[in-house]
């Protein structure tokens, strides 16, 4: 099993609306839903809140990839914007 | 066999979520299966039992859908919720949780699953012998499963990965691979296995295949090409028809010639 966590502080929008969001897991298993075989598993959670306060993506490592370069770029440029706290 | 019983058979099942007292006195869910007449009870009005361990993503219809499978073959089946303890939701959800957190410890599955052989034993539907089966984390905890503890007659793993793990693979939760206990495993296996599965390997079918060998165990391994993982699993493109009802053929087979001899 491949699992990976951390702490995280935002919120996410789940099944009732949204929520704050305090632990994000990130795995590589059996998919649920994708069709797919395995699948990266992205759960971001608040287990303070219910097992089902959760928002869940599953996507191929592609994705993952993508995905990836793109919230670092993010990051990056939001930095250089000036107007993004520390 | 698949399509085997009479059409004037009055064969059923009774099936329902229950509890058990489980590993560490805990109480937890299980889902129940029992035959309730016709061809599948022999005369005394008994019949051998089987536990079903789940899989990875959880307590999930298939898995009860695959317990109804045995129970109309004649199987006493329990299949404890291995996840019970982390709470309760959809199994998506509670499988999510799980793995969030570091997955459910080995000893923890193998008190379970040994509570629920002993739970069987008290029931009065249970002729005497007990098998355990699972696919997938299923097959590799049945297979753990009947290594530490005695008493199974027979253990069915279903490509059942991280039978062998390298020492970077080892977790608290994992912390000791199931081919160390090779030497310990009290009960004929039958292994099936999809020949493109990446977990596991067909090198590590071999290395396991090697390993039974040199400890002198019975067991049967049949290997399939077209096929990779959980190709038993009708939900998913992962299923492979004429692989998978080959393969239920040899686990009923299995099952007959070792539970109820």
């Amino acid at each position: 099993m491949i699992a990976m966590t951390a702490a995280v502080t935002g919120t996410g929008k789940g099944a009732n609306g949204w929520f704050p969001i305090t632990r994000a897991t990130v795995g590589y298993d059996h998919a649920t839903h994708s069709g797919t075989e395995h699948a990266l598993l992205l759960d971001f959670t608040n287990y303070d809140l219910g097992i089902e306060a959760r928002v869940a993506l599953e996507l191929d490592l592609e994705s993952g990839r993508a995905l990836l370069a793109q919230l670092q770029s993010a990051i990056e440029a939001a930095e250089a914007s000036g107007v993004a706290l520390a | 066999m698949w399509n085997s019983f009479k059409t004037d058979d009055r064969l059923g099942i009774s099936a329902q979520i229950t509890t058990y007292k489980a590993g560490n006195d805990d109480e937890i869910h299980a889902y129940v299966v029992r035959p309730t007449g016709g061809g599948q009870v022999t005369g005394d009005g008994q019949v051998p039992g089987v536990v079903l361990v789940h899989h990875m993503p959880g307590w999930d219809e298939f898995t009860q859908e695959f317990a109804e499978r045995l129970g109309r073959h004649g199987y006493l089946v329990i299949c404890p919720d291995l996840y019970c303890r982390f709470g309760h939701g959809t199994p998506d959800d509670v499988a999510a949780k799980v793995r969030s957190e570091g997955g459910v410890h080995d000893d923890s599955v193998v008190a379970d699953c040994g509570a629920a052989a002993q739970w069987l034993r008290r029931d009065g539907l249970l002729s005497g012998k007990v098998g355990i089966i699972g696919p997938c984390s299923g097959g590799r905890h049945a297979l753990l499963t009947a290594s530490r503890v005695r008493g199974f007659d027979a253990v069915v793993d279903l490509w059942g990965g991280g039978v062998i793990m390298s020492d970077d693979q080892l977790t608290p939760a994992r912390p000791v691979a199931p081919i160390d206990y090779t030497a310990d495993l009290d009960a004929p296996l039958l292994g099936l296995f999809g020949n493109d599965d990446q977990s596991p390997t067909p090198a590590q079918v071999d290395q396991h295949e090697a390993e039974l060998q040199r400890h002198g165990k019975t067991f049967e391994f049949h290997r399939y090409d077209g096929a990779g993982h959980g190709f038993f699993y009708y939900h998913t493109p992962m299923y492979r028809q004429e692989q998978a009802m080959d393969g239920w053929e040899k686990v009923f087979a299995f099952f007959e010639d070792h539970l109820e001899s």
